[in-house]
């Protein structure tokens, strides 16, 4: 933690730029609401824009293995944006978790590198197959098996973006131990339960006897799956930092415009203060999620309290900051054509997504050591 | 005042230089800090000739290291932070050239101590509402009224004074400022005691006192303007300074909790965590905002972080005293003491929860700095004033 940079750098800057001006135009809230209850819920258009044409999924991800050369301080801020516009994209999925499974794995082993390539250009979406709800520091799954030809069986609940999903980067647990395998989503059972959060779907993947391609075996595997994890946990910090300044500057906009007693609502104390507790929020959790993504960027020794603090405390500030949303839009803030509650549900469910915060405190108490 | 051109290895050069005519190991005291003041390396943002080289304020650390790694003695800047923090920038923008040299090269060695006489009984939120009346008598104001809160007020040689001048006016437009000599014999100090026991603060009454007109700061009637100089500055060096992990508050209880395993419990161990979590993420903002300030762009930040510093300490300090049970019934004294110091996080558990009650109240109430935050930050509209177009005699009192 010698010199951590918390700031945005100007390309850091212009990404944001391009990519909000993108979404603004792509992604607004009618057609949003719009979108969810039909049968596309995600935006194959959009995702293409993103990943294919913008290179946005592969900015981890070196240049020689088809990637942008970037780090995660880029995939960190691509997710801001998206969460500020709850994008239904399966970026999470793929150019996040199943990505960082892949880059934690040996990238010199052809399958690792095919896949890599394939995600980083947009030609395939990934998902990893665990349940959204897995934290770092988790044991090893054991809900898949993989039998001695490497053909796999199991069910694996609630995978985040899995509907999206061309290809599921899945821990098994074969004879000689865990594994990490690849399956096309062609050779896996996906059903869809009714997602909490509309705009980032869930799936429940059964394989059954499924081919599979090994990605890294008993020595790599939970090393690939537990960087995952922890560039998940820590960088979904970054999104609800953007859930939050959403929720935020519509709210200050509405509490502005609303009048009730002759006055603007928004200059009584009892709303200001509230929306000041939020701001202030959202200046702690800025620097909580741009210090986990320098500190993951940068392979920190501290990475670990980083990501702790970071997904703890901005999972924290995004449900206050959603909640706040609904509560001082008043009945605006509750019916279904408003889009607060698309933003309400993304940071509640993106409070159990890869550790909640207590799961979080309880690994930063080994961390820093204040033991129970 | 000149561009600059003093660079980190200038600065360097200077200190080295400074080391060698005056041996910290055998120079006397407060000759290092004058000797240091001239040579421009007291505070390096400062015009050259008061005590600086016109050098980006962010190379003091510079300095500062140096000096320190050398031995050398300090100012002992906690002693005199009304003085550095508040007197020393609202002289340095508003004072004559030869206010400044007189005032600014002592007050920073620390040869005279400065106190603020701001806060009355009956404005304190509300500062523009003061009553203390000034009024003009040849090259001389003569001054009648009662200020409150003053630290320091026992050790210091001046004042920074903020007076109604006109009371016809609404209450902003009729103050004027000064600096106010605290040896006149119609300056009165006594003590007030606080919820701790101790009285670091006082109540300051004065009866005639004369000031020379020499010593007003800004024009008759801009009090206020000046005023405010003086408190961003208040709450900059209130919530500002940098911190390692678990400094401050945070490290007593985590210090308490590591070595009292016999008084943890699962409830107090997830409190603990999450302030744990929140004081970090706020140590994080606040060294986000320094970087933003080293690059020239400041945010708005920073009208936050005295808030946030509030919160944490009462809510830490509180903790603390619970976690430590049938101590936590306790109280190390009591006795009415009237500190030249104020440690916040001095002393025992008892002293610092109370004392941490008045960080939501003093430099701007917590209350007060949400209000700014609201309508400065975030634009939202302000609160109806009653008293906006009313001249202050006639405000309702």
């Amino acid at each position: 933690m010698s010199n951590p940079d918390l700031l945005y750098s100007d390309v850091e800057t212009d990404l944001r730029a391009s990519v909000r001006d993108l979404l603004t135009d792509r992604c607004e809230p009618a057609a949003l609401l719009a979108r969810v209850e039909s049968a596309e819920p995600y935006d194959a258009k959009l995702w293409r824009t993103l990943s294919a044409e913008l290179g946005l999924a592969g900015l981890p991800v070196p240049e020689d293995l088809g990637g942008q050369g970037a780090s995660v301080r880029e995939t960190a801020l691509v997710l801001e944006e998206l969460g500020r516009s709850v994008a239904p994209v399966p970026f999470l999925g793929s150019a996040v978790l199943a990505t960082a499974a892949l880059l934690g794995a040996d990238t010199a082993r052809e399958p690792v590198a095919v896949l890599l390539r394939r995600l980083a250009s947009g030609e395939a979406a990934g998902a990893l197959a665990v349940p959204l709800s897995t934290a770092p520091g988790s044991a090893f799954p054991a809900a898949v098996a993989a039998d001695a030809d490497g053909r796999l069986t199991g069910t694996v609940r609630s995978v985040a973006d899995g509907p999206a999903a061309d290809v599921f980067v899945v821990p098994a647990t074969g004879p000689d131990g865990p594994r990490l395998y690849a399956v096309e989503a062609a050779a896996a059972s996906v059903s869809e339960p009714v997602p909490l959060d509309l705009t980032r779907r869930i799936a429940d993947v059964t394989f059954t006897d499924a081919d599979a391609t090994l990605l890294a075996g008993a020595n790599g595997a939970p090393a690939a799956l537990e960087r995952a994890l922890l560039t998940g946990a820590g960088l979904l910090a970054s999104e609800q930092l953007g859930v939050a300044d959403w929720c935020l500057e519509t709210t200050v906009a509405y509490v502005g415009g609303r009048y009730q007693f002759g006055r603007p609502v928004g200059s009584f104390q009892a709303l200001k203060h509230r929306l000041a507790d939020v701001w202030l929020e959202l200046v702690a959790a800025r620097a909580a999620a741009r210090y986990a993504a320098d500190a993951l960027a940068s392979g920190s020794d501290d990475a670990g309290v980083a990501v702790a603090v970071a997904q703890s405390y901005c999972s924290t500030v995004a449900v206050h900051a959603a909640e706040e949303c609904v509560q001082l839009h008043g009945g605006i803030g509750m019916t279904w054509e408003h889009p607060a509650h698309l933003y309400l549900k993304r940071a509640k469910a993106d409070q159990l997504a890869l550790g909640t915060a207590g799961r979080h405190r309880t690994t930063l108490a080994t961390l820093v050591d204040l033991p129970a | 005042m000149s561009e600059s051109t003093v660079d980190a290895q200038e600065l360097r050069e200077r200190v080295a230089a400074l080391l060698a005519e005056h041996d910290p190991a055998t120079t006397d005291r407060l000759e290092f800090l004058r000797a240091r003041f001239d040579a421009g390396l007291a505070w390096v943002h400062y015009p050259e000739g008061l005590g600086g080289l016109n050098a980006p304020r962010e190379l003091q650390s510079v300095v500062d290291a140096e000096l320190a790694s050398a031995g050398a003695p300090d100012n002992n800047p906690r002693r005199i932070g009304i003085g550095l923090g508040m007197a020393a920038p609202t002289v340095l923008r508003y004072g004559s050239d030869e206010l400044k040299h007189r005032f600014l090269r002592p007050l920073w060695t620390g040869e005279e101590v400065w106190c603020q006489l701001f806060s009355e009984p009956g404005a304190g939120s509300d500062l523009a509402a003061l009553g203390t009346r000034a009024v003009r008598d040849g090259d001389e104001w003569v001054v009648n009224g009662q200020k409150v809160w003053t630290s320091s007020a026992h050790t210091a040689r001046w004042a920074i004074l903020v007076t109604r001048t006109d009371p016809d006016v609404p209450k902003h437009a009729g103050m004027t400022y000064f600096v106010c000599d605290m040896t006149h014999p119609g300056v009165e100090v006594r003590p007030l005691r606080q919820i701790t026991g101790e009285a670091e603060f006082n109540e300051v009454f004065l009866t005639d006192v004369r000031i020379p007109d020499a010593h007003r700061l800004g024009a008759v009637g801009e009090g206020w303007r000046v005023a405010q100089t003086t408190l961003m500055n208040e709450r900059v060096a209130i919530g500002g300074n940098a911190m390692p992990r678990e400094g401050g508050m945070l490290g007593k209880v985590a210090a308490t909790w590591r070595g009292r395993p016999e008084l943890r419990t699962a409830e107090l161990h997830d409190r603990l965590l999450t302030l744990w979590v929140e004081t970090e993420a706020f140590r994080l903002a606040g060294m986000r905002l320094r970087q933003q300030l080293a690059v020239g762009s400041p945010g708005p930040e920073g009208s936050g972080m005295k808030l946030a510093f509030a919160r944490l300490s009462q809510a830490l300090s509180g903790l603390e005293v619970e976690l430590l049970g049938d101590e936590g019934l306790r109280y190390d004294d009591w006795t009415m003491r009237r500190p030249e110091l104020v440690d916040f996080t001095g002393r025992e558990a008892g002293y610092r929860y109370l004392r941490a009650k008045g960080n939501s109240i003093e430099g701007g109430t917590s209350e007060i700095l949400r209000n700014i935050i609201a309508e400065r930050v975030l634009g939202l509209p302000s609160e109806p004033r009653a008293d906006k177009d009313v001249a202050w005699k006639d405000l309702p009192r």
